[in-house]
Order: C-alpha cells, then sequence, then structure tokens
C-alpha cells in the first residue's frame, strides 16, 4: 500500500537507505533536536523519534517530529503503547498526519519501572501487533478499532515495527516478524547488532521464509563510545547480545571513541552485503553528532533524492 | 474470596470437541462458596457435556475429581492417577487453580471452565460484588473503608467526578458511586476535613503494574 512517505519511495525504488534515531528533549525547548536534524539532514533518509525511551520523560514523538521536520528531515514518529490507550493512539494518529508526519514505527515500549516514573500505572491497552494492525486498519480500510467508519482524510502512514533477533526464542523472532509483517508491517528496524554471526543467523531465517521479500528490513547499529559502555549493554541492558571481542576492542583501543565509530563503520559495510537487508538504522543514543561521520565514511553519502 | 463465574457451556464444548475423554476438576476453595466450581457444579457440568456429546453422536467419557486446593501443589497430587489415559483435563478452579493444574502436567492440554471476574465478597444469595483491587498498597485508612481503586470507575483517589448523580456512577445506573459511599460515611465520622487533603498520585508499582508479583515470608519458609 503506497503513501506519501518519502522513506517508502526510497525503499520501493529498491535504495539502501539510512535512518538514524534523534532522542528528544527533557525540556521544552526545540533547539537541540533542530541543530541535530540540521546537523543530519544531508545525510539520512529520516529519522526516528522516541517515545520516551526507556520511560523517562521526554517532549512527545509527535512535537518534536514536527520540529525534526521543519528543519528538513522526514521523521518517523515512534509510537509506544505503554502510556496510551486506543482513544488516544488513533488519536494522536490523526493529530500527527494532520500535522504532515508520514511514517509510524509501533512499538510495545519499555517498561515503565526502567524509568523515572517508576510508580506509575502502564497502559498496554493494545500491544505492539495490535497497533500496527489498527493502523493498517485505519489507513486501508478507513475505520477506526472499533469498526466505525473514517468518512474522510483518513490517515495513510508508512508502517514500520521493530525486531530484535536477540531476544528469545530465537527461532519463534522470526516468526513473531511474520505476524507482524502480516499485520501490515511495511519496514522493520532491528535491535542494534553487535553479534554479527546472530544477525546473520537470523536473516537465514528470514530469507527461507521469503520475508525480506514483503518487508523492508533496516538493521540497527549503535557507534560505542567506551568499553564501559559496551560492558554495560553487555551485563544490564536487556535482549541485548555484545560479545567479549568487541569489550576487548573498545578496552585496548587508544582512542575508544575512534574505534567504536570503526566497529559501526565495519559492520555497516558487512551489513550492506547481507542479502535482503535494505537499509541500515543508526542509533547514536546521545551522540548525534557522529551520525555525518559514519555515514559519510560507510560510503553511504551522498543521499538519494526523492522527486 | 475468588469470585468466578462459569463459561458458557458451548465454549467449554468447542474446547474439548476433539476429546473423547476429559478430566474434570473442580475446586473446594472460593469457586466452591461462590457456586461456581465446587463437588455440585463440577457433576453438573460433566453430565451436560456428556449429553451434548450423546446428542451429536459422539459420546464422551468424562472423570471427576474435586480439590481441596487448586492454588496448592500439594492437593493437586490426587489428579496423577487420573490424567493418565485422559486427552484434557478441565479445571472449575480459578485461574491459578489451571496453571497449577498445567504447571503439574506438562504434557497435558489443560483448559478453563471459568473466568476468574474479581475479588469480593456476596451481598445476598446469588450476588456477589467487587470490593479489592489487589493494588498492593492499601488506602481503606483514608476512604472511610470504601475502595475507591475499584470501586470507583475511574479509580480516582480525590473524588466524586462530576458524573456522580443521585449517589450513582455515570457508568451505570445500579453502580453506587464509591466517592458518594465515602463522603457519606466521612461525613457521618465527623471526618470530612480528611477528605480535603490532596491525595499524591499513587505508587502502582505494588500493583500488577510492577510487573508479576511475588510475596515471600522468610519466617515460615521450611528448610
Amino acid at each position: 500500500m503506497s503513501t506519501e512517505s518519502k522513506l517508502q519511495a526510497l525503499l520501493d525504488r529498491g535504495e539502501f537507505v539510512v535512518t538514524a534515531e534523534i532522542g528528544p528533549p527533557k525540556h521544552s525547548s526545540p533547539e537541540g533536536i533542530k541543530h541535530h536534524a540540521e546537523m543530519m539532514k544531508d545525510y539520512v533518509d529520516a529519522t526516528n523519534i522516541t517515545d520516551c525511551q526507556t520511560a523517562i520523560v521526554r517532549m512527545s514523538s509527535i512535537a518534536a517530529g514536527i520540529h525534526v521536520m521543519h528543519s528538513g528531515i522526514e521523521p518517523i514518529i515512534q509510537m509506544t503503547c505503554r502510556d496510551r490507550n486506543r482513544i488516544a493512539m488513533q488519536s494522536d494518529l490523526l493529530g500527527a498526519y494532520s500535522l504532515g508526519v508520514r511514517n509510524v514505527l509501533c512499538l510495545s515500549g519499555d517498561h515503565q519501572k526502567f524509568g523515572n516514573h517508576p510508580t506509575a500505572k502502564n497502559v498496554y491497552d493494545i500491544d505492539s501487533m495490535q497497533l500496527i494492525n489498527m493502523v493498517r486498519q485505519m489507513r486501508d480500510d478507513k475505520v477506526f478499532l472499533c469498526g466505525e467508519e473514517i468518512k474522510q482524510a483518513e490517515p495513510r502512514f508508512f508502517i514500520g515495527a521493530v525486531a530484535n533477533p536477540f531476544a528469545d526464542p530465537f527461532e519463534f523472532r522470526v516468526v513473531r516478524l511474520e505476524k507482524k509483517i502480516n499485520a501490515g508491517a511495511q519496514f522493520i528496524q532491528t535491535q542494534c547488532i553487535f553479534d554479527m554471526e546472530r544477525f546473520e543467523r537470523f536473516m537465514e531465517k528470514v530469507r527461507e521464509r521469503g520475508l525480506h521479500e514483503r518487508v523492508h528490513i533496516l538493521a540497527g547499529v549503535t557507534p560505542l563510545k567506551s568499553w564501559r559502555a559496551a560492558k554495560y549493554m553487555q551485563t544490564s541492558v536487556s535482549g541485548m547480545i555484545v560479545p567479549d571481542e568487541i569489550v576487548e576492542r573498545l578496552k585496548k583501543a587508544e582512542d575508544p571513541k575512534k574505534e567504536g565509530v570503526e566497529i559501526c563503520i565495519e559492520q555497516i559495510k558487512h551489513i550492506r552485503n547481507i542479502p535482503g537487508v535494505h537499509g541500515v538504522h543508526i542509533m547514536a543514543i546521545a551522540w548525534e553528532e557522529i551520525v555525518p561521520e559514519i555515514v559519510q565514511r560507510a560510503g553511504l553519502h551522498p543521499r538519494p533524492k526523492v522527486q | 474470596m475468588i469470585i468466578a463465574q462459569q463459561k458458557p457451556i458451548q465454549e467449554i464444548a468447542e474446547m474439548i470437541k476433539d476429546c473423547r475423554k476429559v478430566l474434570l476438576v473442580g475446586c473446594a476453595g472460593c469457586v466452591t462458596v461462590c457456586l461456581s466450581g465446587g463437588e455440585k457444579e463440577t457433576e453438573i457440568l460433566a453430565s451436560e457435556l456428556r449429553i451434548m456429546r450423546k446428542l451429536q453422536d459422539n459420546p464422551l467419557e468424562t472423570v471427576t475429581f474435586v480439590c481441596t486446593r487448586q492454588c496448592d501443589p500439594e492437593y493437586i497430587t490426587p489428579l496423577d492417577n487420573l490424567v493418565e489415559d485422559v486427552d484434557a483435563i478441565v479445571s472449575l478452579a480459578c485461574g491459578v487453580g489451571v496453571q497449577y493444574v498445567a504447571e503439574r502436567f506438562p504434557t497435558k492440554w489443560v483448559l478453563p471452565a471459568q473466568n476468574t471476574n474479581f475479588i469480593g465478597g456476596s451481598i445476598e444469595h446469588g450476588i456477589w460484588e467487587e470490593r479489592c483491587g489487589l493494588c498492593g498498597n492499601c488506602i481503606l485508612h483514608l476512604t472511610g473503608g470504601i475502595c475507591p481503586i475499584i470501586r470507583c470507575s475511574k479509580s480516582i483517589l480525590n473524588g466524586p467526578c462530576g458524573g456522580s448523580q443521585y449517589g450513582k456512577c455515570e457508568v451505570s445506573k445500579d453502580t453506587p458511586c464509591a466517592w458518594q459511599l465515602i463522603y457519606d460515611r466521612m461525613q457521618s465520622l465527623g471526618k470530612l476535613d480528611k477528605l480535603l487533603e490532596i491525595q499524591p498520585p499513587k505508587d502502582w508499582s505494588t500493583a500488577r503494574h510492577g510487573g508479576p508479583r511475588r510475596a515471600v515470608r522468610e519466617d515460615v519458609i521450611i528448610g
């Protein structure tokens, strides 16, 4: 199903796309995100705007996405199921579309226990699978979740979802990916890849089921600044696998930041050759300014234009 | 106690449509008291299912047993001798009992015969009402012994909301407004001043929002 998304136009014509991530601020000034967007705009095809990631209160992803859009980048609004019920989500989808947002990434969201309001209620009225299906229904069937008709101007989003090849049970991850595609997902962004061997096995299974022909998979990468950051991800972030070699490589490096960038560039070059991967998603956590260098040195600059 | 109500018989029959022999397990705990899953109900359900299947020319064999409690591993062990040749086990306990039986028999298809509704008590014979929201952090001392977490449709801590009228909740004319009840009670106790205190946002981490809960009493752990 085609939409007005530029990201979709690029993917559909077979480009290897580049997306990045911008985390909204913990205050109400848009200056920082505008700065990051202006810096990245010639280097990425779209940027994800996270939705209170790790359950920490930040500027809303839709509002931040509009600032990013006005700075010249197409936003991918992340929408989690943690904080809003189906009424609020559909309302926000209408609002986001009315403001010009064309991409939405549907996900469950980190549990509030890990954030700065651990005593909050969680919502999870609908789950990520149901959210994908709801966004698709609103677009293709022109109905709200309840079945009531959307009489005019239905929101026509390019629908994204996430997949984590490093979570368990490994074999079921590909099946669940298929379920997301059946629900309506058109592009997938993966969890940050450090264990390349496991990701390759995941992609092998994806290809066995022919899923790479039904969905655009963007492989997630994260440049690491230090061996401590690597160690932290290895031991304290669930659903993540960081091989010891990466920790060791950063530990031995004279300039760990430089080494982190080198590793990331190597990963991107490797990923580009994995059949069925249609792009890369760079999650430079609190290190947005490094994205242009990574894109440039990975040989992904200049970015293609959309007519 | 836990209040549960039996699923429609057609729904249960559908779950076991491919079975030739099933074990129906009742529970002598809460579901016996609320008249939905005790000995009597277990036998009635078994004979209803047999009759239905006989009428379909597809006879069903049933075995019945009632555990003292299905939420205690030791009371499930008597089922060990009964499960061998059955195609499924249908539990008439609350959701806890169904899961304990399923854990005990990993190779068996275990099915729920009940919908577990709420924690409450009886109002009169045949009528039960919800009383506790299991939030894990009781505030009844602040609200005159009436729980707004579960008895107010919005779980408001500083009520009543604008939808309260004639003592009823806006959600249903049959539902008393919990905050009307709290107000009346606090007034009669001469403690209305307490209701002027702004109750802060609640810590929901002790409720289900904090993840699955577990209670530990080290002083009674054996061994």
